[in-house]
């Protein structure tokens, strides 16, 4: 002993007093599932993803994403992005732009070049995918990093089903997507162009196929019956945009009218608009409340000029003219005829009633269900028959390119569980990171000096046909403007605001872990945690 | 080298021949002269590497030399009387931590009443207090012992304080030889702490000690008191031998040579003492004088071996513990119990507040010790008039008012009737 | 600083303790992994513990600012007992503690030792509770404020005598209970038109730096001991904590209760210089008194029976009067 007795101490010899043994609750990390992730149709791990991209770690952000979608620079142009609408920090301000930092990812991975792993080994077995459309090919990207060998048969003459043939070249560049079909076919998948499958049976037969995919998407465009008379044009939304695709574009004239109120509907429209209509006109039977296309899309094409007749129907065509009825909604929102007409002038008239599938190659397969023109699955998304699995616009769900990317995936991996006799069980889903378990204190506000940039970038972002998307100080703003809902971003709260030391900072990456020798369980870390990763647990006494 | 100096300034310059490296000065009489002193010596350079420090308080006087000195500075303040009380609390703390703070005591009275002169009731009043208590005799001494305080207290870190009577001595301009600095740098050697606020090695001081440990700390605190009494006679004969002079020791005996009378004092009424002394072995009278110059730690065995052979002792107390007596006394009554034929011990309570002792006093009352012995404190010098009035007074009316202003219309009224006893 | 850096920095986990993007060198001491821990684990504070967390925020910054050249001196209080009780300490770094009132004192003589040991480089900090040092400790750091010693005195105030079991300080707040101003009779609480705010006392005397920081803004709280220790004289800073055992309240609350000190305007979070106040904290989430009273029982007799006690208001009259005073609100823009 160096110094006077009991007076003077040892430095640090508290330690000695394990103050662990005076808690009552117990802190513990947990992961929660972000609202953006559990509202995902693809199932990406965005949170994931952006927690690279706020880094500047942009290949990795890329690679996370693309763990889950293989379409970045399509989705970030085309998709609905439920994640947004789900997003906490709507609550705060605005969501987070993920579509837009996607685009950002997609594109910077298409200039840099930056490619897909090939599967470090082969399985030897081989799947029969019907369809290079969003479905097809995303389940034959996972079912190649699984190392299934894969051939896919297009009936059209390109890849890109629905991509390429319903969505306008103003939403979806075609470069973008060759540029991301191009890379999946990369990996080792056969792409067979050209090649309608009449007869499933027949060709796993033929081919020997261990088991397939159908992924057919939903091209016939369904009808109204509507009298005309005279030198009426009437045509259908899926062949518009669909001769928009190299073959000479149809004459519409000066004046149209589109029939339907879905995001086709307001494509034909916009399209329309392109090809030198001026004036395109949307008659719809109900209101914009009851409209099934995105609001954001009306949005635009409202901005675009596009006009909107609500609760109108087409009674019947007579040359240059049509017999419009006005419709009232009745209590279940129902339309209901009024008796009330009038005559709207227009050269043409595109009808966006909707759109079924051709299922003409499942006549010869056993056990198959099919209702309400789509074929029946399971969960694992098998068809009544054995092998056969089916997804996208062929499956009951909503017909998007997300829907159909997740479709993909999962029926990849089922596939895969089908093939090895290992049956897949999706892993277990955290519980939702939901707003309330928050302390939405520790995120910056934007400063109101930085505001404008912000709203002049989403401004430009959110006219699609612009070429550009967000820059990379923007594309960081908005992936740092992620709250990390329920997973921890290492922001060091609870290693700084415990009053015992009781949080050990395991280093860049790795995450903390407490202490229970000292931690007294005041619940600090989990009240003073910005994203609720901590949770309070009762010690059992 | 000599000089014709005021007893103060004489303690500065040896004060400042000690090298203190950080001073804290604030005022109250009689020792404000003392740090003026070092002040000046700081402000002319002639004390270098010396922080001299004007606090707002005693409290934070001390305090100020608490930091200093646990964080190895060699530290020094001074007080007397009442701002010895507003420093008690670190006084003690002082003492608790083993901090080898030196400090004059400028003796002094206490209030109420309100009173600047001398007496050693400000020391008494804190001899508890775990520091060693040394008295001066003379200026000389006064001016020495501070050099032998830091040697003291820094040996056995224990705060040491240096009782000086107010004015008689802070006040009084006399011969004094101060000595080189070489001398005294010789004898005491740079302050090496036994503990230290040091970043390159950490401690924590003033840790909180309950029940489990409490009494070990005192009980060693106690020890090195005790240990304090070898060495303080082992500086002694060693400043005795550098310095050609005594200063310090336990005690000192004066004229005790077949002595049937022992007086026992503190401070510089053993000068008057030894003048009655001289007159009355004159007189064939056998009396003799012991000078105690350590009451803490109390030197119990050299004053039973210096008092063993006499017949009466008289102890005389520069202060009164209104409760008990002279508390000087009561330490002496302890050290003459164990003896198996003690002398007779008479405690008397002189000078309070500054009263002048006259040496007719004190023949008188060292007469009467072995001719007349009183039980009891005997208060020298009251005026019994005065004290028999006020009693009455008191006896008769409950607002009877402060005592102080009650003996002052006594005195004045006894002045008054002295006047016209003359003038009749 | 251009839009791209703007930009950047405006982000997640700007406000939180550390921030894993900005450079490791930019970052809070207490988010750096080598912090001193100046205040250790094992210490005997109780759960979520203010004046604990306050302390070794505190400690730490001025260690790194000093490059851990740091002596501290420690008035008696929570903070002394509940750190060093025989034969453990929870410090890590030289320390001291003598008595209640002298700490400002007791560290002017530390300061005085180094400087005359050729050791200035080596710094002081005093520290105590809001009784040791507004009170009881106030002649000695009133002294040690004019003579500008070189010491940074950081008053941990929790507005009460916590340690010898919630009694009235001079820091308490108009209306709290505390064991001495029991929330009894007309005038429950502690009595309106008392009390002292020592910071402004602080900024009176005209010294280099006097401050106010709270456990809530570890930015600000490590920002200003940095800076004060950055300057030579005598320095103040008064830092909010709060003490859910003395305040009666949750012990994960401790963080908010002291936010909401903040933006309620109750405790104005400012700094000065040479008598001149410099710059203010101002508040973000402007927020009503009452729902940072309501988290506290020493608050409760205002709310009882869920009719509010005509002393809110007053209470948020002393709000909004620091409010103006101190120009807390952003200006509109």
């Amino acid at each position: 002993m160096k110094h006077p007795y009991a007076i003077a101490l040892d430095v640090g010899t508290s330690k000695l007093n394990h103050t662990g043994s005076w808690r009552t609750q117990r802190p513990e990390y947990v992961d929660r599932l972000p609202p953006c992730n559990a509202a995902c149709p693809a199932g990406e791990d965005i949170q994931g993803w952006l927690s690279h991209a706020e880094a500047g770690e942009y290949e990795d952000a890329w690679r996370a994403l693309t763990a889950n979608n293989p379409l970045p620079a399509v989705m970030g142009r085309v998709c609905y992005h439920p994640c947004e609408t789900a997003c906490n920090r709507a609550q705060i301000d605005e969501a987070v732009g993920i579509n837009s930092v996607e685009r950002f990812l997609g594109d910077v991975a298409i200039a840099k070049g930056w490619a897909f792993d090939k599967p470090k080994s082969e399985t030897g077995k081989r799947v029969l995918i019907v369809g290079a459309g969003p479905a097809g090919l995303s389940a034959a990207y996972h079912l190649r990093r699984l190392g299934h060998g894969v051939t896919i048969r297009e009936a059209g003459p390109l890849a890109g089903g629905m991509m390429r043939f319903g969505i306008p070249k103003y939403r979806l560049p075609r470069d973008v997507l060759d540029a991301e079909v191009g890379r999946i076919v990369e990996m080792g998948v056969e792409l067979v162009l050209n090649s309608k499958v009449d007869d499933i049976e027949a060709a796993m037969r033929e081919g020997r196929y261990d088991a397939s995919f159908l992924a057919v998407g939903a091209h016939i465009a369904r009808r109204a019956y509507i009298p005309a008379g005279g030198a009426a044009k009437i045509l259908d939304a899926v062949s518009l945009l669909r001769s928009m695709e190299g073959e000479g574009p149809p004459l519409l004239g000066r004046r149209v009218v589109i029939y339907g109120g879905g995001n086709t509907a307001l494509d034909a429209a916009r399209t329309a608009r392109r090809l030198g209509a001026s004036e395109a006109i949307i008659v719809y039977r109900r209101t914009r409340e009851k409209m099934p296309a995105h609001d954001f899309e009306l949005e635009e094409a409202l901005q675009e000029g596009v006009s909107m007749k609500w609760l109108s129907t087409i009674k019947s065509v007579e040359g240059g003219s049509m017999t419009i009825e006005k419709m009232k909604l009745d209590e279940t929102g129902f339309p209901q005829p009024t008796g009330e007409f009038e005559t709207l002038e227009a050269d043409s008239l595109v009808l966006a009633l909707g759109q079924d599938v051709d299922l003409s190659l499942l006549e010869h397969a056993p056990g198959i269900v099919i209702e309400n023109g789509v074929v029946k699955v399971g969960t694992d998304m098998m068809t009544g028959r054995s092998g056969v699995f089916a997804g996208g616009d062929m499956a009951p769900s909503e017909r998007t390119v997300t829907v159909a990317v997740g479709h993909g995936k999962k029926a990849a991996r089922c596939v895969d569980g089908y093939l090895s006799g290992r049956a897949y069980t999706p892993p277990h889903k955290h519980a939702l990171a939901s707003f309330d378990r928050l302390n939405t204190w520790y995120y910056e506000d934007a400063p109101a000096t930085v505001r404008p940039v912000l709203e002049a970038v989403r401004r430009v972002e959110n006219f699609e046909e612009v070429v550009s998307g967000l820059d990379e100080t923007n594309a960081l703003y908005e992936a740092r403007r992620c709250l990390s809902c329920g997973n921890c971003f290492e922001c060091d709260n609870c290693y700084g605001v415990c009053p015992d030391n009781a949080v050990v900072k395991l280093g860049p990456g790795k995450r903390f872990k407490f202490d229970y020798d000292y931690c007294k369980g005041c619940g600090l870390c989990a009240a003073e945690c910005p994203c609720g990763a901590i949770e309070m647990v009762a010690e059992a006494i | 080298m000599l000089h014709q100096i005021e007893g103060s300034k004489a303690m500065a310059r040896s004060i400042a021949l000690c090298r203190p490296q950080v001073v804290c000065a604030y005022p109250i009489t009689p020792q404000t002269h003392i740090v003026e002193g070092v002040g000046e010596l700081v402000r002319t350079g002639e004390l270098n590497d010396c922080e001299f420090i004007n606090v707002e308080s005693e409290f934070a006087a001390l305090s100020v030399a608490i930091g200093a000195s646990a964080a190895g500075a060699r530290a020094y303040t001074a007080t007397a009387s009442q701002g010895l009380l507003f420093m008690a609390e670190a006084v003690y703390n002082a003492a608790g931590l083993g901090l080898p703070i030196v400090m004059t005591l400028g003796n002094r009275a206490i209030g109420a009443p309100i009173n600047i002169w001398n007496d050693h009731s400000d020391a008494m009043a804190l001899r508890e207090s775990g520091w060693i208590q040394l008295f001066a005799e003379s200026n000389q001494e006064a001016a020495d012992l501070h050099i032998v305080a830091f040697r003291l207290a820094e040996e056995l870190s224990v705060p040491t304080m240096v009782c000086v009577d107010g004015f008689i001595l802070t006040h009084a301009v006399e011969r004094i030889d101060v000595p080189d600095q070489a001398a005294v740098d010789a004898f005491l050697p740079p302050y090496e702490p036994m503990q230290s606020l040091d970043p390159a090695d950490p401690i924590s001081i003033g840790a909180m000690v309950g029940p489990d440990a409490f009494t070990e700390v005192r009980y060693l605190q106690y020890f090195k008191q005790h240990t304090a009494l070898t060495l303080i006679e082992k500086f002694a004969t060693e400043f005795e031998q550098r310095f050609g002079r005594q200063a310090g020791g336990l005690l000192r005996t004066y004229e005790v040579e077949g002595a049937e009378t022992l007086i026992v004092a503190m401070g510089s009424i053993n000068g008057t003492i030894k003048d009655v002394i001289d007159e009355m072995r004159a007189d064939g009278v056998a009396i003799g004088l012991v000078t105690l110059i350590a009451f803490r730690p109390f030197p119990a065995d050299a004053l039973r071996q210096a008092l063993a052979r006499a017949r009466d002792v008289v102890v005389i107390d520069r202060a009164v513990d209104v409760g008990m007596g002279g508390p000087l006394a009561s330490n002496i009554a302890i050290a003459l119990r164990e003896l198996p034929d003690p002398p007779a011990m008479h405690s008397a309570i002189v000078g309070l507040g500054g009263r002048p002792t006259s040496k007719a006093s004190l023949h008188r009352l060292f007469r009467q010790a072995a001719i007349q012995p009183w039980e009891g404190p005997h208060f020298l010098d009251l005026n019994e008039k005065v004290v028999a009035r006020e009693l009455h007074r008191r006896g008769k009316t409950r607002r009877v008012g402060p005592a102080a202003e009650g003996i002052l219309k006594e005195l004045e009224k006894e002045r008054v009737e002295k006047l016209a006893e003359r003038t009749s | 600083m251009n839009e791209v850096q703007k930009l950047k920095f405006y982000q997640k986990g700007t406000l939180t303790v550390g921030n894993r993007l900005i450079d490791e060198r930019e970052r809070n001491v207490q988010a750096s992994l080598d912090r001193s821990n100046s205040l250790t684990s094992g210490h005997r504070a109780c759960q979520g513990c203010g004046e604990a967390l306050g302390a070794r925020y505190a400690i730490d910054a001025a260690m790194r600012a000093t490059n851990r050249n740091l002596i501290a001196v420690n008035a008696t209080g929570c903070l002394e007992v509940f750190t060093t009780p025989y034969p453990e300490t929870s410090w890590q770094i030289p320390w001291m503690h003598s008595l209640f009132g002298n700490a400002a004192a007791v560290a002017t003589g530390v300061a005085a030792a180094m400087r005359v040991l050729g050791r200035a480089e080596t710094r002081v900090v005093a520290q105590g509770g809001d009784g040791g040092t507004t009170d009881i400790g106030f002649g000695c750091l009133s002294g040690m404020f004019e003579r500008n010693d070189d010491v940074l005195y950081i008053c941990y105030d929790n507005e009460g005598y916590m340690n010898t079991g919630v009694q009235r300080s001079s820091a308490t707040p108009p209306a709290a209970r505390t064991a001495t101003t029991p929330a009894m009779g007309k005038e429950a609480g502690n009595v309106f038109g008392t009390g002292k705010f020592t910071p402004k006392i602080a900024v009176a005397h005209e010294i280099p730096y006097a401050a106010t920081a709270s456990v809530a803004d570890l930015h600000d709280l490590e920002a200003k001991v940095t800076k004060a220790m950055g300057l030579r004289g005598a320095r103040y800073i008064q830092i909010n904590v709060p003490c859910p055992l003395g305040w009666g309240a949750a012990s994960q609350d401790t963080i908010k209760l002291a936010r909401l000190a903040i933006e309620t305007g109750l405790y104005p979070i400012f700094e000065a210089e040479n008598g001149y106040v410099t710059r203010v904290r101002k508040i973000r989430r402007p927020t009503p008194v009452a729902e940072y009273l309501k988290l506290q029982r020493r608050f409760a007799h205002l709310f009882r029976d869920g009719v509010e006690d005509p002393r809110v208001a007053k209470l948020q009259a002393i709000a909004d009067r620091h409010i103006k005073d101190y120009g807390l609100l952003e200006e509109a823009a």
